[in-house]
């Protein structure tokens, strides 16, 4: 288990590395020179050349990757051409709440989904399972704007038991943050449950058919012991997979359901920077989305040999 | 045992059931009206082909059909216990406790995320400590060596026949009233399987097990059972005590199973193989009368009627009309056929089609990331270790050995599916080039090969037709006129209607499949064909018929033939000459008549003795060779079976390569020991547990 820890440890640093490169050389081949852009068009050309000297554009294109590289790992991730703000901090700030809002939604969703998926797995084409799979399938294709509104209207303006905008004040703990939470993240479970059920009920399906489970039946073990002990133990392995990777996406992938929720997460700060052109702060989003991939692959993969003995006994 | 049989109620009693399986709003009868006894610390053998009905009977006892399948009619009792009557909690309380299951494939029998020991002793109730040095002792009594290790062990860390001690303990565990054994040791190696027949046996005798012995391999019934029950199409025609059943048959479909099998030492030229005409009809189709008339020799008018079960005296039962005609010997279903080609004479070898000579295919194993940067030479599995022989136009040699001896790389490695380390092949008179890159059209055309698995050898969305025109017009350039006049050919050349061309494989059964799978071999009149394993997965009926196929068309080409197989008895049967491989290397060479008189390698003797032999009279004396075969990665000189031979010397066979020997017969031997020393000792023990062979 060891060995294949470090092995999948070595990938990840290989996998980071590699993503650097492209995008940096991403950012070095698109139009437009930083300087133009950080001074504007009307500067003179010594002062765009002495503003290319101070960042070092005019260096070696591999010594300028090495420093830019040797400066992110270091935390100096430079500043913003438009807020002209330093960027480690605010990007900090912007992860930290797209955290929050991951944590909450997988919460929610992960145990709601794998007992809907158990149900709907132990009764295949029965009517709990179909009444689950068509709920789970036409939530799912409702876009987050529409689920998003639904939710405000009901429990922000019908019930009023939860505050409709989320933008979350700077400096407040995570608690006082977590009422703010809570409508996102239901719109966010919404979204994953039908893939997670779908996951499970399918994976609970295929493990009935085993034929450990009769040699359990046989034993004389209650039936509850054979589901819980002996099938959902390896029902959930593809699914515990699915949920890892649905993290990176969790990440920075939560564009729209931060613009409906007014949530000061790390896709809307992504959106923004595309809108300024801001380079630097492009390049520091694209790393951590970048690294929250190649983590939640490494959890995935870690997970599934911890829980699969066949892996980790090789 | 009929004397006690009288003095005690049965522990199983099936009367008249019924059980059926709902297909949309129709159902069909699985099992029809069949009523079995089975009594205090005897072992019934319940034996039937596919679709017999064997396996739904066997559920429906144990109230574990699955939701499609009903019971219609009867009644099952356990220990005076009315089964059908329980409900589905109630039933839990008798599984595993008064009626435990050894099932069939022991790998996906265990859960694979639970150690062992947690499996064994889960439904025991005991607390942690005990439960465990409960588990040990439970691996202990199925003589697992390492108790402790195999404990802590996953399944996948452990061998199949290991797994199976597992799966036995653990039905064992709880001494149940009932053991039902369903077909334990079908997907195991031979020498395997002896060692769990021999665990079984000695357990069932130890403990006073009443068992349930359900399978469709006699010889397994002759060796365990003290009763067979045999079951046709869902119905029981005939039960009786073994010796008897297996001395007097007295059912057409019971005389025509002992006579699809052949039997050790029995080979082509000395008797032909008599297979069942027809097959057994499907579930949906009753046909009037007695339900194996369509296929009986001896059916006669009254067969159109349906036959009661005849009672012939209280241990006998037989569904067949005429029975009474069968015990005198009157008439018989079981005519000895002619042997298939001329009467007995030693084979005369033609032109050699295929020479091997030291052919080698290692493949490498995976290195770390250390040991290829190091550049350290990477460990390689040498599943073909220079092998060299020949075979010739019309000959058939059979290669036996367990399973990873590495008969089927070799076979691969003929047909250029995989690259060869080292050595030289000739095919005729020219070098055959390793791969398939290197051959022309007319190299792939005498080459051909005929697969275990009927299913995967034939694309399921093309029609047989156009499976068969194929190698017609890719090999041999026909047109597709041609080539379907061709095709029709084909299949009336191994027995099968013309009008199959337009079928799709799906619609087929398997040893139909087989058959076109064999035609399709043929097309091309290949020198040399290749079988690996092609009756393994057919019913024993049904192989009969395949092997009298192969061997006719054989004949007809005067191709060359090599036949793979783990089943010596089979292999005996058809072979002309027989290599027996170990660990990538021949360890025996001879002619098939000569193959099981001594001397023989020790190895061919412990596979020998490892067959269950059709006959419940004989005294087998099996010979263990302990663990499975280890993966031949690191064997430096020496004999390769050294670790698990019977007759180990000493240090020379782990440090000298041992010489090939001829005996008197022409047959070569691979081994240290002197031939008349090993001649010697072996037919004193064969004398020693001589037991009537005949049939």
């Amino acid at each position: 288990m060891t060995k294949y820890v470090i092995r999948r440890l070595a990938f990840l640093t290989i996998t980071l590395l590699f993503t650097s490169l492209i995008i940096f050389m991403i950012t070095q081949y698109l139009p437009g020179d930083p300087c133009r852009i950080i001074l504007g068009r009307e500067v003179g050309e010594a002062a765009l050349e002495s503003c290319r000297i101070e960042l070092g554009l005019n260096d070696p294109i591999p010594l300028q990757y090495l420093n830019w590289l040797k400066n992110f790992v270091t935390g100096d991730w430079g500043t913003s051409f438009s807020t002209k703000t330093v960027i480690f901090p605010l990007v900090m700030d912007r992860l930290r709440n797209s955290l929050w809002l991951a944590f909450i939604s997988l919460a929610i969703a992960v145990p709601i989904s794998i007992a809907l998926g158990v149900v709907a797995g132990l009764n295949e084409n029965k009517l709990s399972d179909s009444l689950i799979n068509v709920t789970g399938l036409s939530v799912v294709g409702l876009p987050a704007f529409v689920t998003g509104v639904v939710l405000i209207q009901i429990f922000s303006f019908n019930l009023n038991l939860l505050p409709a905008n989320s933008s979350i004040p700077p400096g407040s703990t995570f608690f006082e943050a977590l009422p703010m939470l809570i409508l996102p993240a239901l719109t966010i479970t919404l979204i994953l449950l039908a893939y997670i059920t779908r996951m499970t009920r399918a994976g609970v399906i295929e493990e009935l058919k085993k034929s450990y489970v009769r040699t359990a039946d046989l034993k004389g073990l209650p039936r509850r012991v054979v589901i819980v002990k002996h099938v959902l133990r390896n029902a959930l392995l593809p699914t515990v997979t699915v949920i890892a990777l649905s993290f990176g996406w969790l990440i920075s992938g939560l564009v729209i359901v931060e613009n409906v929720f007014n949530y000061p997460g790390l896709g809307r700060l992504m959106v923004f920077a595309i809108d300024r052109r801001d380079l630097p702060l492009m390049q520091a989003i694209a790393m951590i989305t970048v690294f929250a991939f190649a983590l939640a692959n490494l959890t995935a993969d870690l997970l599934y040999a911890y829980l699969n003995p066949r892996i980790r006994y090789q | 045992m009929a004397a006690f049989r009288e003095h005690k109620n049965p522990i199983l009693n099936v009367e008249h059931l019924t059980a059926a399986y709902r297909q949309g709003n129709d159902s069909h009868d699985a099992v029809r009206d069949v009523s079995l006894k089975v009594y205090p610390g005897e072992t019934l053998g319940l034996v039937g082909e596919s679709g017999s009905g064997k396996t739904t009977l066997l559920l429906a006892i144990m109230r574990y059909l699955p939701p499609a399948g009903f019971l219609r009619a009867g009644t099952i009792e356990l220990d005076g216990q009315d089964l059908c009557s329980l409900s589905d909690s109630e039933i839990r309380q008798v599984w595993g406790k008064q009626i435990a299951l050894v099932p069939q494939d022991p790998q996906s029998s265990l859960n694979p995320s639970m150690r062992v020991g947690d499996q064994l002793t889960e439904a025991l109730d005991l607390a942690q400590t005990s439960a465990k040095s409960r588990a040990i002792e439970l691996l202990e009594a199925v003589h697992i060596k390492d108790p402790e290790r195999v404990a802590d062990s996953y399944p996948h860390q452990i061998s199949g026949g290991m797994q199976q001690r597992v799966l036995i303990a653990m039905a064992l565990s709880t001494d149940p009233a009932l053991l039902v054994l369903d077909e334990p040791t079908t997907n195991l190696d031979v020498t395997t399987q002896a060692e769990i027949l021999e665990l079984i046996r000695e357990q069932v005798r130890a403990r006073g097990t009443t068992a349930l012995y359900v399978t469709h391999n006699l010889g397994v019934v002759a060796k365990l059972c003290d009763r067979v029950a045999v079951m046709y199409a869902g119905e029981l025609v005939e039960s009786a005590d073994t010796v008897r059943l297996y001395r007097t048959p007295l059912h057409p479909y019971t005389q025509g199973l002992l006579d699809s099998v052949p039997i050790i030492g029995e080979t082509k030229s000395s008797v032909r193989l008599r297979a069942i005409q027809g097959q057994i009809p499907p579930i949906d189709e009753h046909p009037p009368g007695c339900i194996f008339a369509p296929r009986c020799p001896i059916a006669i008018d009254i067969c159109m009627e349906q036959p009661p079960l005849y009672v012939v005296d209280s241990g006998r039962r037989t569904q067949c009309h005429r029975w009474e005609t069968l015990q005198t010997g009157e008439v018989s279903a079981r005519q000895m056929s002619p042997a298939i080609s001329q009467p007995a004479q030693k084979h005369v070898a033609g032109a050699p089609v295929i020479t091997l000579e030291s052919l080698k295919v290692h493949f490498p194993l995976k290195r770390s990331l250390r040991e290829t940067i190091s550049r350290s030479p990477a460990e390689v599995v040498k599943a073909v270790d220079g092998v060299s022989g020949e075979v010739s136009r019309g000959d058939t040699l059979g290669l036996v050995g367990e399973s990873g001896s590495g008969k089927t790389t070799l076979a691969r490695a003929v047909m250029g599916l995989v690259d060869t380390t080292g050595g030289d092949m000739t095919l005729i008179s020219a070098a055959l080039p390793s791969g398939l890159p290197g051959r022309d059209l007319d190299t792939l055309r005498s080459l051909q090969m005929v697969f275990q698995d009927p299913d995967g050898a034939l694309n399921p969305y093309l029609t047989i037709g156009e499976s068969l025109r194929r190698p017609f017009i890719s090999l041999l350039g026909l047109s597709r006129f041609q080539a379907d006049a061709e095709a029709k050919k084909l299949l009336s050349a191994v027995h099968l209607p013309e009008n199959f061309t337009r079928r799709l494989p799906d619609q087929l059964s398997g040893g139909e499949k087989q058959r076109v799978a064999i035609a399709r071999a043929f097309a091309t009149n290949p020198d040399l064909l290749i079988c690996d394993e092609p009756v393994s997965s057919l019913d024993v009926s049904v192989q009969a018929s395949i092997l009298n196929l192969l061997n006719q068309l054989k004949v007809a080409n005067q191709s060359g033939m090599i036949f793979i197989s783990h089943d010596l008895a089979v292999v005996g049967y058809l072979a002309d000459r027989i290599a027996v491989m170990y660990s990538g290397k021949l360890m025996e060479v001879g002619d098939s008549e000569d193959l099981f008189e001594p001397p023989y390698h020790p190895y061919t003797e412990a596979l020998i003795s490892a067959i269950p032999q059709m006959d419940p009279e004989a005294e087998q004396e099996h010979i263990p060779l302990g663990e499975t075969l280890q993966s031949p990665s690191t064997t430096p000189g020496g004999c390769p079976f050294h670790s698990r031979c019977p007759r180990f010397l000493g240090n020379i066979c782990i440090q000298v390569t041992p010489p090939w020997k001829a005996t008197s017969t022409g047959k070569r031997i691979y081994c240290h020991i002197p031939l008349d020393e090993l001649g010697y000792s072996q037919t004193r023990r064969l004398d020693l547990h001589h037991g009537s062979q005949d049939r």
